[in-house]
């Protein structure tokens, strides 16, 4: 079969295939030690500094569950509308040097978590297979050649990853499209930092993701040969992959030719995925139940305090910002994403304008989110109200937020005050606005006649002459009523 | 449950195993094998269907421990244990595959 051509991957052919996709998000637990071991779980130590005889497998060594990691993994379970079970652990067996056990500890048909549910910011809802428990493996480095594994002539093996706890969440081939797949592994990371059970860091391989892939014609009902991706380290490179290799399967059924379920590696450079088959023969993983470890019954006890450990999710957050500002859920996502909601929340409370405060909190807090941590809901409110009681122009508004974040003070009247914003009132802007009429007699009777061109004439004379104190949308209104037109 | 397994069963599960077995081995564990499927099918004349599957002997549950740092090995120590090792790294020879 040939490969697609790099440069020639372009759209699919939306109307005569549909793209069909299953994530599997691998996210590590910011837990203090490793899955089965006290040794530190730290990222970027020195190579070999965190192992001891448990996750170096070696002879008499006995694994111990981390209480924290069941914690995280609970959580990610009821964050995530599972129901949480009694689980067990298997050995996952094969021969790679990143496990020096040669085998896995991963949890295979009894997983913690099944079938739950995550909401997309749109709306939509992706099933949740399972969320269970494994260790991760080791790093390895491929010396020689250009540092890729066809070309090396040894490797280099670091074990401090090795026994790192993990929960490994699968979703259902629910996803349609690419931008789908972003904003499902988008949410699941906005949620997975809010359990506190991860970092979010895709940079630092805390949370990793591999999509299945499969193509079938519009409106079928069975779902075509699917191929595993790996190897996205951004959610742009998950975007880019999945559009390539939905485009490449539907190049190989319109030649007539047929999928072949295998392994696919995304190269990031090259733009394409490309086969991972090698000579070994299909894995065999012989599982079995992990005979050092016992079962992992938790208790409704022990499920309730992880519900309870739980802060509101993202979608719950968003459904709470969008009902206080009077708008829907969706338009605000990247307020809560922000970590921004609390702040137009409470500012709405205090009586601040929605619209204002969803507005400024969007373009002016959003731009400075360093500034907007010591930014208080009642300096912001006050802000808002002053806008909206026109104390203040939009402009000066913007002025006296941006002093807010740059932390000059945390009173808007004063800075007002300092900066000599005062509020024009309408008897001294009529004023003004008559004087600049009478300049310009001319573009005048231009504007009388309906040309809109000579309105930002009188505008920018008005704001010249005020030196920026006029409220803009009060000039205009002014100006109408001038010419006439009530 | 079959009273007999076939060579290429034996070689696949040796190959799995990473085992080298000779025509010989192949015959004589075949044997072996099936006499050892064939004791534990003798379960299967028993009614279980409402025995749950026993996950481990010990009727214990939750053993857990707490989430604090114990002291792990020096690496020195370690690496000094390995075939060979290089910038503080287990060296290792080429890996035919990716990671499966």
């Amino acid at each position: 079969m040939s490969e697609r051509e790099a440069s020639g991957a372009g759209a699919l052919d939306g109307a005569r295939y549909e793209i069909v996709v299953g994530l599997e998000v691998h996210c590590e637990l910011r837990t203090r030690t490793k899955l089965f071991c006290g040794c530190p779980n730290s990222f970027g130590d020195e190579p070999n500094t965190n192992i001891c005889p448990v996750c170096l497998g070696l002879p008499g060594s006995l694994p111990v569950l981390n209480r924290q990691a069941v914690e995280y993994a609970m959580r990610i379970g009821e964050a995530l509308h599972c129901q949480v079970r009694p689980s067990i652990f298997h050995r996952k067996n094969y021969f790679y040097p990143d496990m020096p056990k040669d085998y896995q500890v991963s949890q295979y048909d009894e997983p913690i978590n099944v079938e739950g549910w995550l909401e997309l910011p749109a709306g939509k809802r992706i099933g949740i297979t399972r969320a269970h428990m494994e260790e991760d493996t080791g790093k390895s480095t491929h010396m020689g050649g250009a540092g890729r594994i066809g070309d090396a002539t040894h490797s280099l093996v670091d074990y401090n990853r090795a026994g790192v706890p993990l929960v490994e969440i699968v979703s259902e081939p629910d996803i349609r499209s690419a931008d789908e797949a972003r904003a499902y592994v988008s949410e699941l990371r906005a949620i997975l930092v809010a359990t506190g059970a991860s970092d979010g860091k895709m940079e630092e391989g805390s949370l990793r993701v591999d999509a299945n892939v499969s193509v079938r014609p519009a409106h079928s009902a069975t779902f075509g040969t699917r191929c595993e991706i790996k190897n996205m380290n951004s959610l742009r490179s998950l975007g880019r992959a999945i559009d390539y290799e939905a485009a490449r399967q539907v190049d190989v059924l319109q030649a007539g030719g047929r999928v072949v379920q295998e392994t696919r590696h995304w190269n990031e450079d090259e733009g394409r995925t490309s086969s991972m088959r090698s000579k070994e023969e299909a894995y065999d993983y012989r599982y079995f139940p992990e005979p050092d470890l016992v079962p992992l019954v938790p208790d409704e006890a022990w499920r309730e305090s992880a519900r309870c450990a739980l802060p509101p999710m993202p979608g719950e957050r968003r459904r709470a910002l969008a009902e206080a500002a009077g708008t829907d859920p969706a338009s605000v996502a990247l307020l809560v994403e922000l970590d921004l909601d609390g702040l137009v929340v409470e500012a709405v409370a205090a009586g601040a304008d929605a619209r204002i405060a969803l507005n400024r909190a969007a373009n002016e807090v959003a731009a400075d989110l360093e500034g907007a941590r010591r930014l208080s809901p009642a300096s912001f409110a006050k802000v808002v109200s002053m806008e909206a009681a026109a104390k203040l122009t939009a402009t000066q508004a913007k002025q006296v937020l941006a002093a807010l974040l740059a932390g000059e003070s945390d009173d808007p009247e004063a800075i007002a005050a300092r900066r000599g914003f005062e509020a024009m009132d309408t008897t001294a802007l009529e004023i003004v606005i008559d004087e600049v009429i009478a300049a310009n007699p001319e573009p005048w009777e231009r504007f009388k006649g309906g040309d809109p061109k000579v309105a930002g004439l009188f505008v920018g004379q008005v704001m010249k002459r005020t030196k920026g104190k006029a409220d803009g949308k009060a000039v205009t209104s002014i100006l109408r009523e001038r010419a006439g037109g009530g | 449950m079959p009273d007999s397994l076939s060579a290429d069963d034996v070689r696949h599960v040796a190959r799995l195993a990473r085992l080298d077995v000779t025509d010989e081995e192949v015959e004589l564990f075949a044997g072996q094998l099936a006499a050892v499927l064939d004791h534990a099918s003798d379960i299967e004349a028993l009614d279980t269907h409402e025995v749950p599957p026993t996950a481990h002997p010990l009727p214990l549950v939750n053993v857990l421990r707490e989430d604090e740092v114990t002291p792990g090995v020096e690496r020195d120590e370690v690496l000094a244990m390995a075939p060979a090792a290089e910038e503080g790294r287990f060296r290792v020879p080429r890996i035919l595959g990716e990671a499966p």
